[in-house]
């Protein structure tokens, strides 16, 4: 009944908001600022409207960019998850060798992304690198600097040599949690290895496979380092990416109207694809009761 | 269907097994009547699971073999055994429907469609699940998942044998009652070999015909629920079935007299000279109140009235002694002894019963 109102506890927030505003929602508006606006230098700026979202929209570069990206993405997901799982199944389940499995297969998660790069850019390289050499050894025209299609193969086998081992760890992590009352029952009901698969396996480890695959998409999605590294977006823009392409336009070119209206669309796009891949697959139980 | 005959079979879960406290399952002879409904008894950890795991094919024993009727079936696997278990605690294929959960296991044997459906059809009666069938398995209660793992256990016709495994720990009590008669009734339709593992006595007596006493990892009786009331062969047994237990006091017995604690108790039968551990035992059912010299002397700690009768709890010699009196017996304030009825004294050493030599009085039933 006597409840005290003290609205003063509000003050207690200010900290966190004052931090956030500093680190994420100040930075942020400055790109919207620029986004609205156009300069000729010295600090001068004029009123742009929506045109730069415009430009953006219908640039056939951003367009090649984002097709690119696109198609990084969903080869990244659709060999990494796949293999992925693969490999958690292939994983002794415990004793020692669990362990140095684990172990293992953390160790390309610790290395530095400018690192992977430079490993990878090296080991392709026909002259010293061990990969290279020994594809022309075997006869293979290979050069990733210049054949588009090698650079491709480069790109992608990297990310998925430094990055399927958190799909498998995840997946290895659901896969541990499955009591065996399960696996016994199954035999019990004389279920074949594919159907254990289907009906058990892959249902329990759906909910890190959502964690999985939206990590991963989200990653590749916005990927720069390691590609800038070893093929710095080319032959060509064969290999570049979202990012590359927008670092190029931002601080290559010094385009900063253009850039900020392109990353703040980069940002929206990212957000909308998640959400997307987190409501189809949460709602994907709740569609099939009906 | 066939009878399942154990043979010199022992189960360690350890690689290289050295004395017998290594063995979950210490050496096993038994012979499991094909059509027969068994309970299997026994506390927790005694090895009933690991029991059920080796027949059913999950596990394969450490030492002796398994034979189904004339067939060794040792090192086949739950494919070529063909039986139907159902584990304590529910295991249902969430993404898929109660129906599809129910076919699952005819379908892995590739049944007929349409045979399948009535199938399907005539288990869910059984349960009370057809106005589900449609629905996920997913979203349903414990007792509902489990009652669809009792389904999926009973929907196979031509399995060898059922095992099920503590199948009604989740259910609640009334719906306990209901499928146990459901299951008595699928075991007297079908004449399926049905093994239940319980800890409750009361399952295991109103479940089986033969009921399977397990302690520390052996068989210690096989019997009707009669024979396991009456001659408990091992002090386990006394103790584990009844309510209370059996009472066992530590003695002397030379002839047909025991000596505990420096009281004479008569014996129903001579024995020869014993050596190791020995005790008798009496169910609290043939212990009555004494007046004079004769019986015990107890200290009378409390009295339960159980409605049907009454439970006198006392002490002697700093063991406890347990009487079961009938409801009307009036219970004298200064009571203080208790007699036995010497034709149901058994005789234990190191645990197990002892044959007399002879019996002197024979029990009222038995002269009869």
């Amino acid at each position: 009944m006597d409840k005290v109102q003290n609205n003063k506890a509000w003050f207690l927030v200010l900290p966190v908001l004052v931090l956030v505003a500093f680190s994420a929602v100040i930075p942020l508006m400055t790109v919207v600022n620029y986004s609205v606006q156009d300069t000729f230098g010295n600090n001068v700026f004029f009123w742009e409207g929506l045109g730069w979202f415009k430009e953006v929209l219908t640039s056939s570069r951003i367009h090649g960019a984002l097709g690119r990206q696109l198609a990084f993405s969903g080869l990244i997901l659709a060999i990494q998850i796949p293999l992925g799982i693969a490999i958690a199944l292939c994983m002794p389940k415990r004793g020692f060798w669990a362990s140095v499995c684990l172990v293992l297969m953390a160790l390309p998660l610790l290395i530095p992304w400018n690192v992977v790069g430079t490993i990878w850019q090296i080991l392709g390289r026909t002259d010293i690198g061990l990969l290279g050499h020994t594809l022309a050894g075997l006869g293979v025209d290979w050069n990733y600097s210049r054949n588009p299609v090698h650079a491709w193969i480069i790109v992608v086998t990297m990310d998925v040599w430094h990055w399927t081992s958190l799909v498998a760890l995840l997946a290895y992590a659901g896969l541990q949690s499955i009591p065996q009352a399960y696996y016994q029952a199954a035999k019990i009901d004389q279920a074949s290895r594919w159907k254990v698969f289907r009906y058990i396996e892959l249902p329990k480890m759906r909910g890190v496979l959502l964690i999985a695959i939206l990590l991963r998409f989200m990653d590749s999605f916005m990927i720069y380092t390691e590609p800038f590294v070893v093929t710095g977006g080319g032959p060509g823009s064969a290999t570049s990416f979202l990012s590359i392409d927008l670092v190029k336009m931002a601080l290559g070119q010094f385009d900063l109207g253009p850039a900020a209206a392109f990353s703040i669309m980069y940002f929206l796009v990212i957000l909308l694809v998640s959400w997307v891949f987190y409501t189809v697959m949460t709602n994907l139980d709740r569609v099939e009761v009906k | 269907m066939a009878r399942i005959t154990l043979e010199n079979l022992a189960h360690s879960y350890l690689p290289r097994p050295q004395g017998e406290e290594d063995y979950a399952l210490k050496q096993l002879d038994h012979v499991w009547n094909d059509g027969e409904a068994y309970a299997l008894l026994g506390a927790s950890g005694c090895g009933k699971t690991t029991l059920l795991n080796i027949i059913s094919g999950l596990l394969k024993p450490s030492r002796g073999r398994i034979l189904f009727g004339d067939e060794d079936v040792t090192q086949k696997d739950t494919v070529g055994r063909n039986i139907a278990q159902v584990f304590q605690f529910p295991v249902v294929y969430d993404t898929m429907t109660v129906h599809d959960n129910l076919a699952f296991p005819l379908r892995n044997r590739g049944m007929d469609a349409t045979y399948v459906a009535q199938r399907v059809q005539k288990i869910a009666e059984m349960i009370g699940m057809e106005d589900v069938l449609r629905r996920k398995a997913s979203g349903l209660t414990a007792d509902a998942k489990q009652k669809i793992s009792l389904g999926r256990g009973m929907v196979r016709e031509d399995v060898n044998a059922i095992l099920f495994d503590e199948p009604l720990t989740v259910i609640d009590p009334h719906m306990k009652w209901e499928l146990r008669t459901q299951l008595k009734a699928l075991h007297n339709e079908f004449g399926h070999t049905m093994i239940y593992v319980t800890h409750d006595q009361t399952e295991a007596l109103t479940f089986a015909d033969r009921v399977v006493v397990m302690h520390d990892g052996r068989v210690v009786q096989l019997g009707t629920p009669t024979e396991l009331f009456e001659r408990p062969e091992h002090t386990f047994v006394g103790y584990f079935i009844g309510s209370p237990g059996m009472n066992l006091l530590e003695a002397e017995v030379s002839g047909d007299m025991a000596t505990c604690a420096g009281h004479a108790v008569p014996l129903g039968a001579r024995y020869a000279p014993l050596s190791g551990r020995v005790q008798i035992g009496v169910r609290p059912e043939f212990v009555s109140l004494a007046t004079g010299d004769e019986g015990l002397p107890v200290t009378i700690r409390r009295i339960e009235d159980v409605g049907r009768h009454q439970i006198l709890r006392a002490e002697f010699a700093g063991q406890p002694i347990n009487a079961i009196l009938p409801e009307e017996t009036p219970i004298p304030a200064d009571a203080h002894r208790l007699k036995f009825d010497p034709a149901r004294v058994g005789v234990y050493v190191d645990d197990w019963r002892v044959t007399p030599q002879h019996s002197v009085v024979t029990s009222q039933k038995e002269a009869v």
